[in-house]
C-alpha cells in the first residue's frame, strides 16, 4: 500500500440534492437484479409465448387472439408477482443479513431515503421485466393473427393496471421486512394478496349474514385490504373491450395513495429498529 | 477550547431477549468516554464485551436504552454527522456483484462529488489501499484481506476526522495486518482521530495515544498503554550465562530456569545488586538485566479476571 496523501483540499464534502439519494440506491437495486439474473425469468416468459402461439394455431380456430392475451397477460401478472413477492421481502432483510447496510447507513443517508430508493429500484426492475414481456406478447400475438386490431389498445391498459398491482404488491413486501423474517413476510403478502383479490366477495360474504357485527368487521377488513379486484381487467382486454376512463385514473389514484401509506408506515417501523 | 471528537455520556444498551418471558439482557452499561481529536483510541475487551454495540450505537445502526453521544460537537441521531465519519464494520462484507470501483464510485456518490471528482477519488484511493489492479474485480472473487482494503477506502474515501474501525486487523495474515497498522498511523499524521477496537493487545501498544478496557458492557479502564503498564515495577530479570547448573550460589539454584547454555532468574528490585555480586562471585557472566513490569496484556487479563462475574449478562424481568 502505498502512502496516504492529505484530504484534498477545499474538497466539497457535501449531501447530493434532495431526492438524490432514493436515486442512487435505486439504481444500484436495477443493477443488482440484472446481475443477479432476475431478468432471466424472461427466457421463460419468451418459450411460454412461442410455445402458446404455436399450439393455439393448431387447436383453437378462431379464438387464437383471445388465448394468446390470455394467456400472455396472465403470465405477466403471475411472473411480475413472483418477482414482487420474492425480491421485496428481501430487499431489507438481505442487506441486514449480509450486513452491507452497516457500511451503507454510515453514509449521510436516512433511513426512509434507503427504503424509497430500493423500492423504486424494484419496481424500476419491475417496469423493465413487464415492458419487455408485453413486447414478447405483441409479438406472439402478431405472430398468430398476423395484425394488431383496434382493440389492443386495453392491452396495454391491462398491462399497466398489473404494475399498479406490482407496486401495491411490492410495498405491501417491503412493509414485513421491516421487522419480520423474509419467510414470515413472503406468507404475510401473500395472504393479504389472495384476500386483496377476494375483497369484494369478503364485504359480500359479511352483507349476506345480516349480521351487524359481521358486516362491521368485513366492511373494516374490505376497506383494510388492498382491493385487486379492480385491477383486473384480463378478461375485457382479451375481449378487446374498451376501458372506461374512470378506472383508469381510480386505480392510480388508489394505488398512489395505498403504497404511499404503506411506505410511510415501513419507513415508520424500520427508522426504530435495531440493527443487530 | 477545541471540541472533542467523540463524546460519550451514560451510553446504555439493553437487548429483550426470550420470546414469551421477556428478559433484558445489558450489552453496555453506562459508558462515559471522551476521545480527542487526533487521537488514535484503542477500544478494547474480550468477545462480548460490548465494543461493536458501542460502534453500532455511534453509527445510529442501534438506539441506545440510555445515555448519548455526540460526534464532533453533532449528535449521533444528526445524520449530517455522518458527513464527518468513516465507518469499518467487523468482518466486513460488501455488494459481491460489483467491482471494487462500481463499490467505491456507488459509496461516493452520497456526497455529492461531481463525476470527474468521483473518478478521481475512487482511482486515488484504490491506488492507496493497493486494490489499483484489482478495482475492476468483482468483489465476490476478493479475499478476506482485500475486501478488508475495500472496506478501509470506503471508510476514508470522503476524508473523514473520525474514523471508526470495528476490529480491523482481524483475520489479516501478518502483512495485512501491518498493512492496516501504516494507514493508521498515516490516518494519524493527517491529524484525523481513530477509534478502532481490537483484541489483539499488541497492536494496541504499538498505535494507541490511549485505550479504553471494555469488560461485560463496563468501562475497566481508560489510559495511555503506557500508564497503564508503567505501574511498579515488579521485580527484576536477570540473564546469565553459567558453566553449570551447581556452580550457582545455593539461594540461586532452585530458581533458576535454564534456557540451553543460559540461565533466567527474577529477583525483588532491594536484592538486584546484591544478587549481581553473588552472580558474578561464581564466575556467572551477566547477560542483561530487564525490570519486570506488567504489560497491557497482564493489565487486560487481570481485568478479565477480576470482571468474570460481571461478564455474565445482566438479566431483569420485564413485566
Amino acid at each position: 500500500m502505498s502512502s496516504m496523501a492529505s484530504p484534498a483540499a477545499g474538497s466539497a464534502i457535501g449531501r447530493p440534492v434532495a431526492g438524490a439519494i432514493p436515486g442512487v440506491v435505486a439504481v444500484n437495486t436495477f443493477r443488482e437484479a440484472v446481475r443477479d439474473r432476475i431478468l432471466y425469468n424472461l427466457i421463460f416468459f419468451a418459450l411460454v409465448m412461442m410455445g402458446a402461439a404455436i399450439l393455439v394455431g393448431q387447436i383453437s380456430i378462431g379464438i387464437e387472439r383471445l388465448v394468446i392475451i390470455n394467456l400472455g397477460l396472465s403470465a405477466i401478472s403471475i411472473f411480475g408477482l413472483i418477482m414482487a413477492i420474492f425480491i421485496g421481502v428481501s430487499l431489507v432483510s438481505k442487506e441486514i443479513e449480509k450486513r452491507t447496510l452497516y457500511s451503507l447507513l454510515s453514509k449521510p443517508i436516512r433511513r426512509w431515503e434507503f427504503l424509497l430508493g430500493r423500492y423504486t429500484g424494484l419496481l424500476l426492475t419491475l417496469v423493465v421485466n413487464t415492458s419487455l414481456m408485453t413486447v414478447g406478447l405483441a409479438g406472439a400475438l402478431l405472430y398468430v393473427s398476423r395484425h394488431f386490431e383496434r382493440g389492443d389498445a386495453s392491452i396495454l391498459l391491462a398491462v399497466y393496471f398489473i404494475l399498479l398491482q406490482l407496486a401495491l404488491v411490492t410495498a405491501i413486501a417491503l412493509f414485513f421486512s421491516c421487522f419480520s423474517t423474509p419467510v414470515l413476510s413472503t406468507l404475510y403478502t401473500i395472504g393479504i394478496y389472495v384476500a386483496g383479490v377476494f375483497a369484494n366477495d369478503i364485504h359480500a360474504i359479511g352483507q349476506f349474514t345480516r349480521n351487524p357485527a359481521m358486516e362491521a368487521v368485513t366492511r373494516v377488513i374490505y376497506y383494510l385490504l388492498p382491493n385487486f379486484h379492480n385491477f383486473n381487467i384480463i378478461a375485457v382486454a382479451s375481449h378487446g373491450e374498451a376501458v372506461p376512463f374512470s378506472l383508469i385514473w381510480q386505480n392510480t389514484i388508489y394505488a398512489a395513495l395505498y403504497v404511499a401509506v404503506v411506505l410511510i408506515a415501513a419507513a415508520a417501523a424500520f427508522s426504530r429498529r435495531n440493527l443487530k | 477550547m477545541t471540541i472533542p471528537a467523540i463524546e460519550i455520556e451514560g451510553l446504555t444498551k439493553d437487548y429483550a431477549t426470550g420470546f414469551w418471558r421477556k428478559r433484558m439482557r445489558r450489552s453496555l452499561d453506562n459508558l462515559t468516554l471522551l476521545v480527542e481529536e487526533g487521537e488514535v483510541f484503542g477500544f478494547l475487551g474480550p468477545n462480548g464485551a460490548g465494543k461493536t454495540t458501542t460502534i453500532k450505537l455511534l453509527m445510529g445502526l442501534i438506539f441506545p436504552t440510555a445515555g448519548t453521544a455526540r460526534i464532533r460537537g453533532q449528535s449521533i441521531e444528526d445524520v449530517r454527522m455522518h458527513r464527518e465519519i468513516g465507518f469499518l464494520p467487523e468482518q466486513p462484507y460488501f455488494y459481491d456483484y460489483l467491482t471494487a470501483r462500481e463499490l467505491l464510485d456507488y459509496y461516493a456518490r452520497f456526497f455529492g462529488y461531481s463525476t470527474g471528482e468521483r473518478r478521481e477519488r475512487v482511482n486515488r484511493f484504490l491506488e492507496q489501499v493497493g486494490l489499483a489492479s484489482a478495482g475492476d474485480t468483482q468483489l465476490r472473487k476478493f479475499s478476506k484481506g482485500m475486501l478488508q482494503r475495500a472496506g478501509i477506502a470506503q471508510a476514508i474515501l470522503h476524508d473523514p476526522q473520525v474514523i471508526f474501525l470495528d476490529e480491523p486487523m482481524s483475520g489479516l495474515d501478518p502483512v495485512g495486518r501491518r498493512e492496516v497498522r501504516d494507514i493508521i498511523l498515516a490516518l494519524k499524521q493527517q491529524g484525523r482521530t481513530v477509534f478502532f477496537s481490537t483484541h489483539i493487545l499488541s497492536d494496541a501498544e504499538m498505535l494507541c495515544d490511549r485505550v479504553a478496557v471494555l469488560v461485560g458492557g463496563k468501562l475497566r479502564g481508560v489510559g495511555a498503554p503506557g500508564d497503564i503498564v508503567s505501574m511498579e515495577i515488579q521485580g527484576m530479570e536477570i540473564l546469565f550465562e553459567a558453566s553449570h547448573a551447581e556452580a550457582l550460589p545455593r539461594s540461586f539454584a532452585g530458581r533458576a530456569t535454564q534456557i540451553g547454555g543460559r540461565f533466567r532468574i527474577e529477583v525483588p528490585e532491594a536484592e538486584l545488586y546484591d544478587s549481581l555480586e553473588r552472580l558474578r562471585g561464581c564466575g556467572a557472566r551477566i547477560l542483561s538485566v530487564t525490570p519486570i513490569r506488567p504489560t497491557l496484556e497482564d493489565y487486560f487479563f487481570g481485568l478479565v479476571d477480576h470482571g468474570k462475574t460481571d461478564r455474565l449478562p445482566e438479566e431483569v424481568t420485564v413485566r
